[in-house]
């Protein structure tokens, strides 16, 4: 679509709004439609001039679809393209259809921004559902503020981070870690560790977090060890770790150094149904390239897990594999993105407005109990209330999830004392 | 070739008339500010790609490593937006106010010593130009010297690049990781992000552009330029002339970098951020590609080869994700194998006869869009 | 960081450290090999190097759905198949593209690192849109993973030897054939003089087809035992790209020996650095030292004497 077209789009929106800020009322309550009987006039809910029609709403999808990035960013376009059609079935958010226009965010940071700020600006998308990466998430941040966008971002991530333009619905590492810990504590009678991630923020923040709640358990760091994205050696840490024998493996070790990481790691004898290991970066799509027989016998921690048995998941499994294939695997962040579009609807039904200002502040406290994972609520901090559950990691490629904690763990994005 | 009344410097200079033209009015008139501030991000890389053509059209010097440069040029220039973004008011939440976020996460208390004298902001416009060309000039002394060369060369600026990368996200402290440094505001308290500033930016762009070609036309027209030539095309002849091939080649190497920070620096200015993404591997080659679509030969070519890469890319990746890849992969395979002048390759073969027949019918000088240097 | 080990474990420590070194060096070889054949023999720069290692990988991991499936009792075996087919696979698209495209670029070697940089983006995008943008999981027979027990405490991964054994035959292969056989002197006369070749009688279009195809097989061997230690996905072959071509260099371009001395170097120096230093800058100190050295001697560690 052209610039042009697009402007002349909102004119028409524009006049059409106008015309049924006076005429809507009346109209909407003789409307036959059922599902659009109770559709409130859009000139009252939306006042900013976001891309609302009377029958339809648009929002915009922002993720890599090509780049070294789509590898991970597919099974959450997936969950969100999912949840929007499950949402249209029941009628819309506010009795609106909901639009989508898809972006490629192309592994490409700058990319990233220049999309956003087209789903922005020119598409005047009511929501995003988008990002992945931190870097990504960061250099849209800017973006979202400046043109006041909302913006769901699925990704567990480390946190130092609040916006009131975007709705965190993965762990920040606090919840990731914290429970995880006190479980290998308690369970496993842990005394020494040996953390070791991919050399970025993600895993140094959540490393550093590990390490002062392991040290605070007056337990021991044994080592930390950080290696370059992409990197596929790792005979000599594996050496460290036989020398050093730690009680846990704490890894969180990403992408394609991740399969050689674990492929090693057995070929080197270490076997993890005796070694006990620790990771917060596999999920069920990680293990599709590592191999589940590689893998058997780790501890994953995680808020989510495919295998979890409850009935909203059950439904959500099987209305996702009709979607996209009986053989698609369902990890920690495809769940999250897929809380995206319902934490949105559940939102703007509550402030009945689509107006950015008015979503944002209404987030706060809005609870969803459709989640495949249970139960989540928003956080004042734009964050979700969340069980930490772990999940032992199995050779079929899925997890047994062996234990969850009794409460929602609260997000906490500055944890005081982890900094 | 009869000589056509488009080569020499009239035509030269017609050329760069006719660009400045297309990127001082027609983009501007013709499209909007988001369109326009695309635009000026896709110019930043034609400084990359017109420094190319000195180096490696003209002398014969690939680098594959001008990521570096251009990267080095747009942390500089981040690195004093960061610092004028994290005064004391805006960063009071952290445990160190006044220094950048990132380094507040990562347990920094004070500034690093290298960040310090980034608060000037003449400091770091000189640091734009003149970090890149010396790294540029330490690289190229200690190959040079040595004679080497070619295929060396190109991969040895490869791994530089690979390392740097490496540095930069390993070290998140002092350089804000993979993030890189994000969420610059203000420079010297004019708000960057605004529409007004965005097409006040995109002119000074593309000033500074149409400033460098004519530069690098100079430089080529002059003696240093034929020696260049010379040398790229039998360097040991020009050496047993008694000249220094190492001083001209390392001369070259550093303008094509400090043209590259600048481009760099401009970037920054214009997306609003920089990230160890642009200084890694694959877009260093990318860069490459752009002057060859081009024209390696041509400056010009390099700007209009840039700006149909990127256009590509950005309306391909749109409407056909999957089939981008293709695209670029055949474009280079392309490029190389049926048009190794490129798009002022073709110009030159099609396009100028023409014009000069019409003009010779006695109607009026129709000016093209670029030409091919072709002493 | 040795405080309270006692002398044995120290020992044993240190004897696994060399021999994770030798794996390391198994792997520079078994990727440089190929490249150093093509590189250093033709003077081509193939870019898409890793991605003949990726088809090679990719090659196993249908393989070893098709056995798994098929012929469950081949499956102990069928890694064996799966390295030639592997050979085959890239071997022959290796002489296609030598014989469409790299044919044309001889005299322009700057020109066949973008051609061949085309090359391997169109080839990752085949891969994405055949095998999908996630990674895959090769399954391995059970007996290439897991460890000997060679004391108490050394212990050696059976997937190392396995890359040692296969690194030591493919070079005794390629010496074999490149030293002692006729086509090799072939090869070699058409590397040190192609004109005079020509006039000799060689036929210095095969050669150059056939050289070609081996270096590009090679990788597929590679990329094949490498689905033991790494990743396989669309943009795996980018990992190796540097490390190769640095282990080449390093070596002088044209010495096959000096490839492997420099793989040697290269490992070992890294094993080490990785053992005493954090991984990250384990990596940066190697590189740094390589192209540190490479400034100092550019022509690499052992040089070739040949009148161009």
């Amino acid at each position: 679509m052209s610039s042009d077209d697009i402007r002349k789009d909102s004119h028409d929106a524009l006049r059409r709004k106008l015309l049924l800020g006076m005429a809507a009322l009346p109209a909407a309550a003789m409307m036959p439609r059922l599902a659009f009987a109770q559709a409130p006039a859009t000139a009252a809910i939306n006042t900013t001039g976001l891309a609302v029609t009377d029958s339809t709403v648009k929002v915009g999808i922002l993720h890599s679809v090509t780049g070294t990035m789509s590898i991970s960013e597919t099974g959450s376009v997936e969950a969100e393209k999912l949840a929007i059609q499950q949402i249209n079935e029941m009628g819309g958010v506010l009795g609106r259809k909901i639009e989508f226009i898809q972006e490629d965010g192309a592994s490409d940071w700058p990319t990233f921004a220049e999309k956003s700020r087209k789903l922005l600006v020119n598409d005047k998308v009511a929501a995003v559902f988008g990002c992945w990466t931190s870097a990504s998430r960061k250099a849209v941040l800017p973006v979202f503020e400046q043109y006041n966008g909302m913006l769901y971002y699925p990704t567990f991530y480390e946190g130092l981070e609040q916006s009131k333009n975007v709705i965190y619905t993965g762990q920040e590492a606090t919840q990731q870690i914290l429970a995880g810990l006190d479980w290998v504590f308690k369970e496993k009678g842990a005394k020494s560790f040996y953390l070791i991630g991919s050399d970025y923020i993600w895993p140094r923040t959540s490393n550093k977090i590990a390490r002062k709640h392991i040290e605070k358990n007056g337990f021991k760091v044994a080592g930390e060890e950080y290696f370059p994205l992409g990197h596929t050696q790792f005979n000599s840490v594996i050496n460290k770790i036989k020398l050093t024998k730690p009680d846990v493996i704490y890894a969180i070790v990403v992408g394609g150094s991740n399969v050689a990481f674990y492929k090693q790691l057995k070929a080197a004898g270490i076997d993890l149904k005796k070694q006990t290991l620790m990771t917060i970066s596999v999920t069920e799509d990680e293990m599709l390239g590592i191999g589940g027989e590689n893998i058997a016998g780790a501890y994953a921690c995680m808020k989510y897990f495919q295998s979890l048995d409850n009935p909203n998941n059950k439904a959500f499994v099987e209305a996702f594999k009709k979607m996209w294939g009986a053989d698609s695997v369902i990890g920690d962040v495809t769940q999250a993105a897929y809380l995206g579009p319902w934490l949105w609807k559940l939102t703007v039904e509550k402030a009945g407005s689509f107006d950015i200002d008015k979503v944002a502040a209404a987030s706060p406290g809005i609870e969803f109990k459709g989640a495949p994972e249970g139960y989540v609520r928003i956080h004042e901090n734009h964050h979700l209330w969340s069980k930490t559950r772990i999940g032992l990691a199995k050779a079929d490629g899925q997890f047994d999830v062996i234990h969850e904690t009794a409460e929602l763990m609260e997000p906490d994005p500055f944890p005081k004392g982890y900094q | 070739m009869t000589r056509s009344f488009l080569t020499g410097t009239r035509g030269e200079l017609l050329g760069v008339g006719v660009l400045a033209l297309l990127v001082l009015l027609v983009l501007p008139l013709s499209l909007d500010v988001f369109r326009l501030n695309l635009v000026g991000k896709y110019l930043t890389y034609a400084f990359v790609a017109v420094g190319l053509v000195l180096c490696w059209g003209s002398a014969g010097i690939l680098s594959l490593g001008q990521g570096i440069f251009f990267g080095l040029g747009g942390y500089c220039m981040a690195m004093f937006l960061k610092l004028e973004a994290s005064n004391p008011e805006a960063t009071k939440i952290q445990s160190t106010p006044g220094i950048p976020d990132f380094m507040d996460w990562n347990q920094l208390t004070s500034l690093p010593w290298f960040w310090e004298p980034f608060h000037s902001l003449t400091f770091s416009l000189a640091a734009v130009v003149l970090v890149p060309s010396a790294l540029a000039f330490v690289i190229g002394v200690a190959m040079f010297k040595r004679r080497v060369g070619g295929v060396y060369f190109a991969i040895i600026t490869q791994a530089i690049a690979a390392i740097l990368t490496i540095l930069i996200v390993g070290q998140q402290g002092y350089t804000g990781g993979i993030n890189g440094i994000t969420d610059l505001r203000t420079l010297k308290g004019w708000d960057i992000r605004t529409d007004e500033a965005k097409l006040v930016l995109y002119f000074v762009n593309a000033a500074l552009l149409l400033g460098c070609i004519l530069l690098c036309l100079a430089v080529r027209r002059s003696k240093l330029g034929r020696i260049l030539v010379a040398l790229r095309d039998k360097e040991d002849r020009v050496r047993f002339s008694g000249y220094d091939v190492a001083n001209f080649k390392t001369f070259v190497f550093c303008l094509a970098a400090a043209l590259a920070g600048v481009g760099g620096a401009m970037f920054t200015l214009q997306v609003g951020f920089m990230s160890p993404s642009f200084v890694g591997i694959v877009p260093s080659i990318e860069l490459v590609i752009y002057c060859a679509v081009g024209g390696r030969l041509s400056l010009l070519g390099a700007v209009y080869g840039t700006l149909l890469v990127n256009w590509a890319k950005t309306s391909f990746s749109e409407s056909f994700p999957e089939l981008w890849l293709f695209a670029m992969g055949a474009l280079f395979i392309g490029v190389v194998m049926a048009f190794p002048n490129g798009l002022a390759g073709l110009f030159q073969t099609h396009v100028v006869p023409r014009l000069d027949r019409l003009r010779g019918r006695g109607l009026p000088p129709v000016p093209g869009p670029t030409r091919m240097a072709a002493e | 960081m040795f405080d309270g080990y006692s002398l044995s474990e120290l020992g044993s420590i240190f004897a696994m450290q060399g021999f994770a070194g030798l794996i390391l060096f198994s792997v520079f070889v078994l990727m440089a090999l190929g490249l150093a054949i093509i590189f250093g023999q033709m003077g081509v720069i193939n870019m898409a190097h890793g991605e003949f290692m990726i088809l090679g990988a990719y090659v196993t991991f249908v393989c070893s759905h098709l056995v798994g499936e098929h012929a469950p009792w081949l499956f102990p075996g069928y890694f064996f198949i799966a390295m030639a087919l592997a050979f085959v696979a890239s071997g022959s698209l290796g002489m296609l593209v030598e014989w469409s495209l790299i044919r044309f670029l001889y005299r322009r070697p700057l020109d066949t690192l973008l051609a061949t940089w085309g090359l391997s983006l169109i080839m990752q995008q085949i891969f994405r849109s055949t095998f999908g943008a996630r990674e895959v999981g090769v399954t391995l027979p059970d007996w290439l993973m897991g460890s000997l027990s060679l004391t108490d405490t050394i212990e050696v991964p059976i997937n190392g030897l396995f890359v040692m054994a296969l690194t030591m035959t493919i070079s005794a292969v390629v010496y074999a054939v490149l030293f002692r056989a006729r086509w090799g002197r072939g090869v070699r006369a058409v590397m040190q003089n192609r004109v005079m070749a020509g006039a000799v009688g060689i036929n210095t279009e095969k050669v150059d087809r056939y050289t070609f195809g081996l270096g590009c097989g090679i990788a597929g061997v590679a990329g094949s035992a490498f689905t033991m230690v790494g990743s396989t996905g669309p943009t795996s072959g980018q990992l190796y790209i540097v490390d190769t071509f640095l282990v080449v260099v390093f070596g002088g371009a044209q010495s096959l020996i000096g490839t492997i001395a420099s793989a040697f170097t290269i490992s070992q120096a890294q094993s080490t650095m990785e053992f005493f230093l954090s991984g990250s800058m384990a990596k940066v100190l190697t590189l740094l030292t390589v192209v540190g050295i490479l400034m100092l001697r550019p022509q690499g560690l052992f040089v070739l004497k040949v009148r161009r």
